[in-house]
């Protein structure tokens, strides 16, 4: 039994690799699925958290990459919406070759940063870039569940509509999420008759559909690398102050 | 360029390894210009043959993290300190 100590002790607590079970995938876009992913013990989540995921070859090659997650906590369930990447070495496995009942390793919940608790009271400004939006879809479909009544408002900037991640829900969510307001950016091709312009988010954009700087807003942005700066620096240009504005990047790895 | 790194989120998985707790939490004086901030604000080079955090202030090299099959290498001669919280969030929440 001495010999069995040790482990535990090293296991207690620990973020340790799960072995998760995949239950269903269901397509967003045509090139990006939500994953349902069955997680045995899984400890919970707050959204906004990510996970490590690893995928190992037969000849014990292995590599890891980071997906936020996109539900709110739900027992052992854990979402996570995948964009296909170009050349990707993980994402065209987990889009097309992996098959409900398969089994991945699972590592998580990771981040305490940029994340967001039904008990904060700040107002809210969320700003997503592509599949930027999935860990702030997790803190809109939290709010709805934990029925918050903390003023949201969230700023999608997509390609092109195609590219729109959870478009249905979005839209019946504008209708039934009282104090939740979704503004939309296209930087490619907008839907007929879009009133607004088309290219990269503007300062005036934000401006327009975020939180003016003295309600002390928390902001979270999330998206690549280059969205991710501009946007900070455009609500620090605003006045946010920088210690408000949280940040969640994804590398050239293509998170 | 800019897409060329990601962000401390990205070092706190593997730093789970190490570490007991979570590590995106904890606020670090950079050596070089000490200016404070979280390991989850750090700007994360990974495409190296390890991981390589800078700061985001004077992007001088705060932390480096090399792993091996059997044992990994954590350089962290760029923070003066870490102050690590240790409840887990999941936990209070």
């Amino acid at each position: 039994m001495a010999r069995a100590a040790v482990p535990r002790r090293l296991t207690g607590g620990r973020l340790l690799w799960r072995v998760a079970t995949l239950t269903e995938r269901r397509r967003e876009t045509a090139t990006a699925s939500t994953l349902v992913f069955d997680v045995p013990d899984w400890p919970g989540h707050l959204p906004g958290q990510h996970v490590d995921i690893k995928l190992t070859a037969e000849d014990g090659y292995s590599t890891e990459r980071s997906y936020s997650i996109a539900n709110p906590q739900d027992g052992n369930r854990v979402e996570l919406t995948v964009q296909a990447v170009h050349d990707g070495e993980v994402s065209p496995y987990l889009l097309e070759g992996m098959n409900v009942g398969d089994p991945i390793e699972i590592r998580g919940p990771i981040g305490g940063w940029f994340v967001w608790r039904d008990t904060d009271t700040d107002p809210v400004v969320l700003i997503g870039g592509g599949s930027g939006v999935v860990p702030l879809m997790a803190m809109v479909r939290a709010r709805a569940e934990a029925r918050s009544r903390v003023p949201f408002r969230l700023i999608y900037s997509v390609r092109t509509p195609a590219d729109m991640l959870y478009a249905d829900e979005l839209r019946s969510r504008i209708r039934d999420d009282m104090g939740l307001d979704i503004a939309y950016a296209y930087t490619r091709e907008a839907p007929p008759e879009w009133p607004g312009e088309v290219g990269r988010l503007k300062l005036a954009t934000v401006a327009t559909h975020g939180w003016p700087p003295d309600l002390q807003p928390a902001c979270f942005v999330c998206g690549p690398t280059g969205f991710v700066e501009a946007v900070a620096d455009i609500l620090v240009a605003q006045g946010h102050e920088p210690r408000k504005v949280k940040t969640e990047r994804f590398g050239p790895s293509g998170t | 360029m800019s897409d060329l790194y990601t962000d401390g989120n990205a070092l706190a998985g593997p730093l789970t390894e190490i570490f007991a707790t979570d590590m995106s939490m904890a606020k670090g004086t950079c050596a070089h210009c000490g200016d404070r901030g979280m390991l989850a604000q750090m700007h994360v080079y990974d495409h190296a043959p390890g991981m390589v955090a800078r700061c985001p202030n004077c992007q001088e090299v705060n932390m480096r993290l090399v792993r091996a099959p059997d044992r990994a290498w954590l350089d962290l001669r760029g923070v003066v300190a870490l102050e690590i919280p240790l409840a887990a969030p999941t936990d209070q929440a």
